[in-house]
């Protein structure tokens, strides 16, 4: 089992998209999940998308999360502490770009990288 | 200090919910001009979903009704005032007593600001509802006379001076000077939540 992903932008075009694109490089050897839009559908973020995603993607080692705007922090930070207590010290954010950064993450997950080592990868593409 | 009832709570979940929903339209057309224009259909969703619930929040004392609340803003806002609002909102609760005095509000709300600073990794002066949280806290630490009335003058005095500030957080900060002659939305629906809680203090439930 391999480090999850979990895509979060405001967009569902967007989640959907980059998911695409990070299957095309690692196949299913990586649990992924993404969501996109607030409650209702549209532009926005929704805590209850982002609990079912991390989900969806629970690996034992951990699941990391891309995401675009401040909202899709915000609230995935929220999302995180409303986890149960033994998953929520294996959940967090990367600071990357949304779409290289799941691209990269993924690519480190897929080889069976801690998910520190996924975190330092995604985050290599930030400006420091 | 005198218990909050049933009824009290009752008033001021309606009244806080109605009012901020009424100016749905004014809050989505100051984040127009210097946001993502949602956050009036925003808070709309997450206080509607409160209101349908009012029987079993209202029913609730008043701590555990406040992190009820909080949670439903968070589950249904779809916005970066989901978990700001709700955050507020369920530190209030965890830090009340049922019945709370004014020293006890006071406390509780500084521990909520400070939770709210950290959840949005902002403070005092970026042109964000702490623009308008803080110095009601300080109108509330201070105590005295006529305090509802105060801390109403207080929040809509503050709201206003968001107006020339420069935005350095949230989407508005994108703009850098634009956002300067714009109020804050967030700041707006902070102070129109506190004026409504003013008046329910003050026995007027009118939204």
């Amino acid at each position: 089992m391999n480090v999850g992903i979990v895509i979060v932008s405001h967009s569902a075009d967007i989640a959907r998209g980059t998911a695409d694109m990070v299957r095309q490089m690692v196949g299913d050897n990586v649990p992924l999940a993404w969501c996109g839009g607030n409650p209702e559908g549209g532009l926005g973020t929704n805590v209850e998308a982002i609990l079912k995603a991390i989900d969806l993607a629970w690996s034992e080692l951990g699941v990391a999360l891309l995401v675009d705007l401040g909202g899709a922090e915000t609230n995935s930070e929220m999302a995180i502490e409303l986890l149960p207590d033994e998953r929520r010290g294996k959940v967090i954010i990367c600071n990357a770009p949304i779409v290289e950064g799941a691209v990269l993450a993924a690519t480190e997950a897929s080889g069976g990288a801690s998910l520190d080592d996924v975190r330092r990868t995604a985050e290599e593409l930030s400006p420091s | 200090m005198m218990p909050v009832t049933e009824l009290h709570l009752r008033a001021l979940i309606d009244t806080v919910a109605t009012r901020v929903i009424r100016h749905a339209d004014q809050l989505t057309a100051l984040d127009a001009a210097i946001g993502d224009g949602d956050h009036g259909i925003n808070m709309q969703r997450g206080l509607e979903a409160v209101l349908a619930d009012i029987d079993g929040l209202a029913a609730k004392p008043l701590p555990d009704a406040l992190k009820a609340i909080g949670l439903i803003l968070v589950m249904k806002i779809g916005g970066a005032s989901g978990p700001l609002y709700g955050t507020l909102l369920m530190t209030l609760g965890r830090e009340l007593p049922d019945s709370p005095d004014r020293a006890a509000l006071a406390t509780a709300f500084g521990a909520a600001v400070q939770a709210v600073k950290a959840r949005g990794k902002s403070e005092v002066g970026a042109k964000t509802m702490l623009d308008v949280l803080a110095p009601v806290l300080q109108t509330l630490e201070a105590g005295g006379d006529d305090l509802p009335a105060r801390a109403r003058a207080q929040a809509d005095e503050s709201a206003a001076a968001t107006v020339p500030m420069k935005a350095t957080r949230g989407r508005a900060s994108f703009l850098g000077d634009r956002s300067i002659g714009h109020m804050d939305p967030g700041a707006r629906s902070s102070a129109l939540m506190i004026a409504a809680i003013c008046d329910v203090l003050e026995g007027r439930t009118s939204r």
